[in-house]
C-alpha cells in the first residue's frame, strides 16, 4: 500500500523527520504514537502534501506511484485521505456541494462521469448513519459552527464518502469526549476492509481500545524507534515514553 | 468637427452645450443655470478633493469624451431580451443616455405604477414636479451639478400610495457609441406611502468606443414604503460609469440597495441615503469583482437624521489582476438620532499582487445612545482552506473558485429575488471563468 523509506522533512529550515521508515500493507491498521513534538503530525502533513513542509531526502511509494511527486489533489484522487487534527471551517461552501465536487473530481481523474444526483444523495444518507451525523449538518457550510466532535465525525463521514485506499487519522481523538470517540471509532471500524489501510496517529492509547491496530510504532525525534503488537500501546500508557527515549539513545550512542 | 472644438476641454464643451441647448431642455431653466454655474466654478474633481483622492476621475476624463452622441450600432428587441436578467420585468431602455420608448415595455402597467419620460413628467406630473432635484444638491458634487444642468432624458417611476407592484421594473442602460461620449441620464423614483416595488438598473456597454455615463437617480421612499433597488454594472472595457443615487427614506420605510460590479473600465458609485423618518431601515449590499486594469470606487453615505432607525451595510470585493478598488463608507449619526443601530462591514480578497484596495470606513456620531460598528478586512486566499479542499481531491483552480464564490455568496444570498440571484450567480461565474 505505502512504503516510506528514509524520509527526511523540514519546516522553516528545521528538520522534523529524520530518516523515517514505514511499510503498511493492504488491510492493515498501523498506529503511530509518540510524545509531543516527535513528528507525528508532520508525517501526516507530509504524506498529504502540505506545502510548508520540505522533503529533503527519502522516498514514499504509494501503490507503486511516487507519492511525493503528486499534488495534494492527485494524492487524494489516488486514494489517500487525511482526517485533519483541526478540520478547517469554510463559510459559504456547503458540505454537500463540497463533497459532490470532491467525488466528481476523483471520478473524473479515474475517467468516470459525474455521479447521478440521486445516487449521490442516497450515498450521503447511508454514510451519515455511519457516524450518526445529523442530516442538517450536511446542508450547512463545511465545519462552520460545528462542535469539536461534529468536526471529527464530519472527517470520518467524508472519508466514508470518498472511500480511500489509505486513510491517515491525525489525532482524530483529540478533544473528543468518550461518546464522540466511540462514534468516530465505530465509523472507522465499519470502514475497515482487506483493501483499505489506516495510519492512526495518536497521542493516547485510549483510541486504540476502539480501533485495534495490527502494529504500533513509536515515533521519537523524527524516526520510528520501536514497533510492536497492539500490547505496546498499553505498555506506553503505563510506563510513559521515557524508557523508549532511553532505549533509543542507547542504540544511537 | 472643427479643430477648435477638438482643443476644447470637456468642461468647456459641456458648458458650451449648456448654452446652446438650454432653451430646449426640460424643467426649470433657473435650476439648470445655477447648476451650470456651480460646475463652472468648481470644474471636475481632482485628486486634491478628499472624496476623489484615491481615484481621480479627472485623469479618466482626460482619455477624451465629447458631447456628440452617435450610436455604434442599432439596438434590437433581441438585444433587450438578452440583456434582461428577469423574464417578467417591465423593461425600459436607455440608450446612450436617452430613453427609447420603441424598445421599452409598451403594454399596460399595473394600477399604481407609472414609468414615463422624465422630460414629460416634470411638466405634467405633480409628484415629479415636487421631487425633481429636491434631493440632489449641485453644490455637493460636480457630477450632480453637470447632470442637473444638462440632463436631457431619463425616467420617472412612480408607485402610488398603497400599491404593491410584484413584477420588477428594469431600467436597461446601454452605452454604444461611434464617438466617445459623455452621457447623463437622470431618473426620479418615488414610492409613495405604503407602496412597494423592485427596481433593477443594469448598465451595459456595446462596442469598442469609450463612453462615460454620469447617471443620477433620486429616490424617494415615503412612509411605510418598501423599495428594493438593484444596480448591476457589467460594462465592457470601454465603459466608464459614475452612478449617483440620492435617496430619502421616511418613517417606517425600508430601502434595500444591491450594487454588483463585474465590469467596466471605471466605476464610481456615490450612494447617499438619508434616514429621515423614525423606524426607517436601510440595507446596503455591494459586491465588486474588478479585473484587468479596472477601477471600482464605492462611496456610501448613510445619514441618520432621526431616532430609532437602523442601517446595515455589507460590501465585499474580489480583486483580480491590476485592478484597483476603493471603499469609502461613511455613517453619520446626527445629534437627534438616538437609538440608532448602524453597522458596516467591508471585506476584500486580493487575488493578485498587483491589485490594490483602499478601504476607509468612517463613523461620525453626534448622538450618545447608539449602537454602531464598522469593520474592514483585506486578505489573500485562505491557504488552509485551499489545502483542505485539495486533500479531498478538488483541483487547485477549482478550489480557488469555490472559495471565491463562497466569499461572494454572503452578498449574493442577501438578494431576495430568486431569478435575479441566479442571474447574479451567473455573472460571477462568468467573471471567474467557470462558465
Amino acid at each position: 500500500m505505502i512504503s516510506i523509506n528514509n524520509l527526511h522533512a523540514s519546516v522553516e529550515g528545521k528538520e522534523i523527520l529524520r530518516g523515517l521508515n514505514l511499510e503498511v500493507k493492504p488491510g492493515e491498521v498501523h498506529a503511530i504514537m509518540g510524545p509531543n513534538g516527535s513528528g507525528k503530525s508532520t508525517l501526516a502533513s507530509v504524506l498529504a502534501g502540505r506545502e510548508d513542509y520540505e522533503v529533503t531526502q527519502g522516498t514514499v511509494s504509494f501503490n507503486g506511484k511516487d507519492l511525493l511527486d503528486l499534488s495534494p489533489e492527485d494524492r487524494a484522487r489516488e486514494g489517500l485521505f487525511l482526517a485533519f487534527q483541526y478540520p478547517v471551517e469554510i463559510p459559504g461552501v456547503s458540505n454537500i456541494n463540497f463533497l459532490k465536487t470532491a467525488i466528481n473530481a476523483i471520478r473524473e481523474y479515474k475517467g468516470e462521469g459525474p455521479m447521478e444526483a440521486k445516487d449521490f444523495l442516497a450515498l450521503v444518507k447511508e454514510k451519515q448513519k455511519l457516524v450518526e451525523l445529523d442530516g442538517k449538518l450536511a446542508g450547512r457550510s463545511v465545519n462552520e459552527g460545528f462542535s469539536g466532535g461534529e468536526k471529527k465525525r464530519n472527517e470520518i463521514f467524508q472519508m466514508a464518502m470518498l472511500e480511500p485506499k489509505l486513510a491517515i487519522l491525525d489525532e482524530t481523538d483529540s478533544g473528543l469526549d468518550i461518546d464522540a470517540l466511540r462514534i468516530v471509532a465505530n465509523g472507522v471500524n465499519k470502514l475497515r476492509s482487506p483493501e483499505r489501510s489506516f495510519i492512526v496517529v495518536t497521542h493516547y492509547q485510549r483510541l486504540l481500545d476502539y480501533i485495534v491496530p495490527d502494529v504500533v510504532h513509536v515515533l521519537w525525534n523524527g524516526r520510528i524507534v520501536k514497533s510492536g503488537p497492539k500490547e505496546l500501546a498499553l505498555e506506553l500508557e503505563e510506563k510513559g515514553y521515557d524508557w523508549i527515549k532511553a532505549e533509543a539513545n542507547t542504540v544511537e550512542a | 468637427m472643427s479643430t477648435a472644438t477638438q482643443a476644447m476641454t470637456l468642461k468647456e464643451q459641456l458648458l458650451e452645450k449648456f448654452e446652446t441647448e438650454l432653451p430646449s431642455l426640460f424643467g426649470e431653466a433657473a435650476l439648470r443655470r445655477s447648476a451650470a454655474q456651480q460646475f463652472e466654478a468648481t470644474g471636475f474633481p481632482t485628486r486634491k478633493w478628499e472624496d476623489y483622492k484615491y481615484i481621480n476621475p479627472d485623469a479618466v476624463l482626460k482619455k477624451g469624451f465629447g458631447t456628440r452622441i452617435a450610436a455604434f450600432r442599432d439596438i434590437t428587441a433581441e438585444d433587450v431580451a438578452e440583456l434582461s436578467p428577469v423574464k417578467d420585468a417591465y423593461v425600459f431602455v436607455i440608450i446612450n443616455g436617452h430613453f427609447v420608448p420603441d424598445l421599452s415595455f409598451s403594454g399596460e402597467l399595473p394600477d399604481g405604477l407609472t414609468v414615463e419620460s422624465i422630460a414629460d413628467a416634470v411638466v405634467s406630473d405633480p409628484a415629479a414636479k415636487a421631487h425633481y432635484a429636491e434631493l440632489a444638491d449641485s453644490a455637493a458634487d460636480p457630477f450632480i451639478a453637470i447632470n442637473t444642468a444638462l440632463a436631457d432624458s431619463g425616467l420617472f417611476m412612480h408607485i402610488a400610495q398603497d400599491s404593491v407592484i410584484e413584477r420588477p421594473v428594469h431600467f436597461l442602460h446601454i452605452a454604444t457609441n461611434e464617438v466617445s461620449a459623455f452621457l447623463q441620464p437622470r431618473h426620479l423614483v418615488v414610492a409613495e406611502t405604503n407602496a412597494q416595488a423592485i427596481l433593477i438598473e443594469t448598465f451595459e456597454s456595446i462596442g469598442p468606443v469609450r463612453s462615460f455615463t454620469n447617471v443620477l437617480a433620486e429616490v424617494v421612499v415615503a412612509d411605510n414604503a418598501k423599495l428594493d433597488h438593484y444596480r448591476l454594472q457589467t460594462e465592457n472595457e470601454a465603459g466608464h460609469l459614475l452612478s449617483t443615487v440620492q435617496a430619502h427614506v421616511s418613517a417606517n420605510a425600508l430601502y434595500n440597495t444591491y450594487t454588483f460590479t463585474t465590469g467596466g473600465a471605471f466605476v464610481r458609485n456615490n450612494l447617499n441615503v438619508e434616514i429621515a423618518g423614525e423606524h426607517a431601515e436601510a440595507h446596503l449590499y455591494g459586491l465588486y469583482l474588478p479585473s484587468g486594469n479596472s477601477v471600482v470606487d464605492n462611496h456610501t453615505l448613510v445619514d441618520h437624521q432621526v431616532p430609532n432607525c437602523m442601517s446595515n451595510e455589507l460590501y465585499k470585493g474580489v480583486m483580480y489582476d491590476h485592478s484597483q478598488a476603493v471603499f469609502n463608507g461613511k455613517i453619520y449619526v446626527q445629534r437627534d438620532a438616538q437609538k440608532t443601530n448602524a453597522f458596516q462591514n467591508n471585506k476584500n480578497i486580493l487575488l493578485s499582487d498587483d491589485a490594490s484596495i483602499n478601504t476607509k470606513p468612517q463613523l461620525e456620531i453626534y448622538a450618545d445612545d447608539v449602537k454602531c460598528s464598522h469593520g474592514t478586512s483585506t486578505g489573500r486566499m485562505d491557504e488552509e482552506a485551499l489545502f483542505y479542499l485539495r486533500t479531498r481531491g478538488i483541483g487547485e483552480d477549482n478550489a480557488r473558485k469555490l472559495l471565491v464564490n463562497a466569499f461572494a455568496e454572503e452578498v449574493v444570498n442577501a438578494v431576495p429575488h430568486e431569478e435575479l440571484r441566479n442571474y447574479i450567480d451567473t455573472l460571477i461565474a462568468r467573471r471567474m471563468g467557470t462558465v
